[in-house]
């Protein structure tokens, strides 16, 4: 638990000396608990001291850096509780034992496999380049891999020779050390310090894997990933190490669990199989999935569902203002006015386009609010309607000058057609009765 | 050595019968039992979980916007609900049958009740496995709809759905005559659904013949607040909150009015993949997020979401 600034004010020196810049020690305390100063400019501090505060500043999960990405950090094991911070990071694997040709072809691949969705772009983010070999094939292929994408890496061997090879290249980019084990652990966490970059660490067994995460620590490694091969185990044990390793880091506050866990599904499975895994995983507690092989027709829905979970349940979700096609609509075609709160426009979207009949959603700015939520916060008004009508130069588009506006802002209308000039038409008051209405306007 | 946190639940999820055999006085061939779970999806080490059931959806006419990934792989038996509904169970496998009487709705093709309820009787005799009933959504018609087919089906403790905050009483006297379970709907909100389950018992619905419907959507359209609302009636129900205690299930059709799921599009892979995977992967979140029956469409998904279930109840 985070201290209070009273907490840390009992272990400072009280000397209200003011070398730290603030002129007394409860001031500094303040600012620390507030994560405004350092530590360290206290020049009164014992190490003791240092290390209590640390460890009770440090938060239940660590956020590692990997490349451009940030994971773990999380603190809830329930996303209504808070919010998941992270989104898992996506890997897939490029073998070094591939031919040069294969290797840039496949970078590049999957460089390029991002999709936009709602105005979000997700997709793979992060090659995983794989030794077969010796040193120096590793550092051509990492090389090779460098130079035809721009994704960040997880470095694959357990050789500490072979995986310097490649931080030689690549280490300015904070590739992700994979993986230290039993034998290996303190080598690889010396390169972790020495070249600045998170290490992974592989265990079957969690007890073991406590004991190389406190080796790795010991040797400077403080950016630690956690594999406990849950991406080979079999599924029901999976979720529930996934679960068991979330609830030990963020309730337990189990310090040498305390960092992000990840999943290798590089083993041998098919893609759907893979897919799957890494779908619960997704939901369930993993940061990081390292695939070994994926198509866009799995990674679209997966990336998708990745967006979801980790979208803030206290952020209203918003869909941009303007003015939508549902069909193909013509220039006589209904223009239906909506709030851009994304439930609203997918439910409106949703039960227009089942009417068969094509039509514009004119979609106002109600800032994310759904239709009466937006009308009581007066966001929702006549003014705002009319200002997305001439914005999104509705006038151009269709021929006639008729508004339907949702059924429950029914009391809009008049000063609407004031302001406006147009014809408004009160809609249905809830959006399953759209195919019905339109269905019967289409045939007037 | 690790300490391995145990949760122990005060509360347990309801155990509902659904599908009577003989044994119940009815005809199915087999009795599913939905929830009785005493902690979170497939939790084993810490309690009892439940095996989800898996059903198929049977609509009585499909329409040309029904999706054609679906009708290719189903072929030409999906043109008669009978046929389809014993497709489901024989060919892939469903363990029950949701049958959609959509054309009875009035601004459809106004099927009869009396129809319907025909329509019933003969699935029932052709087809073994339990049945949900579902109503088209308008509450006038529905009303005649549900009192004639829950009569038909009288003794084979159908799923009789949905039973809304507007609307519950008459569905809940079909079902309550006839020996049924209910559906209780709920548009993904907690309130309601511990609202609707209050209303339903105290209008002599018994506890045990209650299943919640908070409605699952899709992934990309909605499928955070489902699973949100979701996670949280479970929780709810662990934590010992008698009126959200009720077993939940998730029509996971509803994936498919993403038309991404399955438009044509080079970039996004081959379309069928792609669709049997946003249902899969759709249907995946419910589980996790604790629900225990699943309405699928494609039969494909029906294979890949079984087999995950047997691996995380196995």
């Amino acid at each position: 638990m985070p201290m209070t600034a009273l907490d840390i004010f009992k272990l400072l020196a009280k000397k209200n000396c003011g070398e730290c810049g603030v002129p007394t020690c409860l001031a500094f305390a303040m600012m620390l608990a507030n994560k405004q100063t350092e530590l360290t400019k206290c020049p009164y501090v014992s190490p003791e001291v240092v290390q209590q505060l640390e460890s009770s500043a440090s938060p239940p999960m660590r956020t590692v850096t990997v490349g451009d990405l940030e994971i773990g950090g999380e603190t809830e094991l329930f996303r209504h509780e808070k919010k998941f911070f992270n989104e898992t990071a996506y890997a897939v694997v490029i073998g070094d034992d591939s031919d040069n040709e294969s290797i840039v072809k496949r970078a590049k691949k999957l460089d390029a496999m991002k999709y936009e969705r709602i105005g979000i772009i997700s997709g793979v983010d992060l090659i995983a380049v794989e030794a077969k070999g010796d040193a120096q094939r590793f550092s051509e292929v990492v090389t090779l891999v460098k130079e035809n994408s721009g994704l960040p890496f997880v470095l694959m061997s357990d050789d500490p020779q072979v995986a310097e090879a490649g931080l030689k290249v690549v280490s300015k980019a904070k590739p992700l050390i994979y993986a230290g084990n039993a034998n290996n652990c303190a080598a690889l966490a010396k390169l972790a310090r020495q070249y600045a970059c998170p290490l992974a660490l592989y265990s079957d067994d969690v007890d073991e894997l406590v004991s190389l995460s406190e080796i790795a620590k010991s040797e400077g490694a403080d950016d630690i990933v956690l594999d406990l091969n849950l991406g080979a185990k079999p599924l029901r044990d999976a979720l529930e190490w996934l679960t068991i390793l979330r609830r030990l880091s963020v309730k337990k506050l189990f310090r040498p669990l305390g960092y992000p866990v990840m999943l290798n599904l590089h083993n041998g499975m098919d893609v759907e199989t893979q897919a799957i895994r890494a779908a619960i995983g997704t939901l369930k507690y993993a940061s990081l999935i390292i695939f070994g092989d994926l198509d866009a027709a799995r990674l679209y829905p997966l990336t998708t569902l990745r967006t979801n979970i980790f979208t803030d349940p206290q952020a209203l979700i918003q869909v941009n203002p303007g003015l939508y096609d549902i069909g193909k609509p013509n220039r006589n075609s209904p223009v239906i006015v909506t709030s851009n709160f994304s439930l609203t426009y997918f439910t409106v979207a949703s039960d227009v386009e089942a009417s068969k009949v094509p039509a514009r959603l004119l979609v106002v700015d109600t800032e994310g609010l759904s239709v009466m939520t937006a009308f009581a916060a007066d966001k929702f008004t006549p003014e705002t309607i009319a200002q997305a009508l001439k914005e999104y130069k509705v006038a151009e588009k269709v021929d006639h000058r008729k508004l339907i506006i949702p059924g429950m802002i029914a009391m809009l209308k008049m000063k609407l057609e004031e302001l406006t000039g147009w014809d408004v038409i009160v809609g249905v008051k809830d959006s399953s009765a759209l195919p019905k209405y339109l269905k019967e306007l289409a045939s007037e | 050595m690790v300490t391995i946190p145990k949760e122990s639940w005060s509360g347990k999820i309801k155990e509902i019968a659904f599908g009577a055999t003989d044994e119940e006085g009815g005809t199915r061939d087999r009795k599913l039992l939905l929830g009785g779970e005493t902690t979170l999806p497939f939790l084993a080490f810490e309690g009892k979980v439940s095996r989800p059931a898996i059903g198929m959806e049977v609509i009585d006419h499909v329409g040309d916007d029904y999706p054609h990934i679906i009708i290719d792989e189903i072929g030409d038996v999906i043109k008669d609900p009978v046929a389809w509904a014993r497709a489901c169970v024989e060919v892939y496998g469903a363990d029950f049958i949701c049958l959609k009487l959509l054309s009875t709705n009035p601004e459809e093709a106004n099927v009869s009740a009396e129809d319907a309820a025909s329509l019933v009787s003969t699935v029932l005799a052709q087809v073994k496995a339990p049945l949900i009933i579902q109503g088209s959504g308008d509450y006038d018609k529905d009303a005649r709809v549900m009192e004639l087919c829950g009569d038909a089906a009288k003794g084979e403790r159908c799923l009789l759905a949905r039973a809304e905050q507007d609307s519950y009483k008459s569905i809940a006297v079909a079902a309550t005559a006839n020996g049924h379970d209910v559906v209780a709907f709920s548009n993904i909100d907690v309130n309601i659904a511990k609202q609707l389950n209050i209303m339903l018992t105290e209008f002599g619905v018994p506890a045990d013949h209650i299943v919640s419907d908070p409605l699952m959507a899709g992934i990309g359209f909605g499928m955070e607040y489902a699973y949100s609302a979701m996670e949280r009636i479970k929780l709810a129900g662990l934590v010992g909150d008698k009126m959200l205690q009720s077993p939940m299930i998730a029509d996971i059709s509803v994936a498919w009015s993403a038309k991404e799921a399955y438009r044509v599009d080079a970039k996004l892979g081959d379309e069928r993949e792609r669709a049997i995977f946003w249902e899969v992967a759709s249907a995946l979140a419910a589980l996790m997020a604790g629900a225990n029956a699943l309405i699928l469409r494609h039969p494909k998904s029906v294979t890949i979401t079984r087999k995950v279930v047997d691996e995380l109840t196995g």
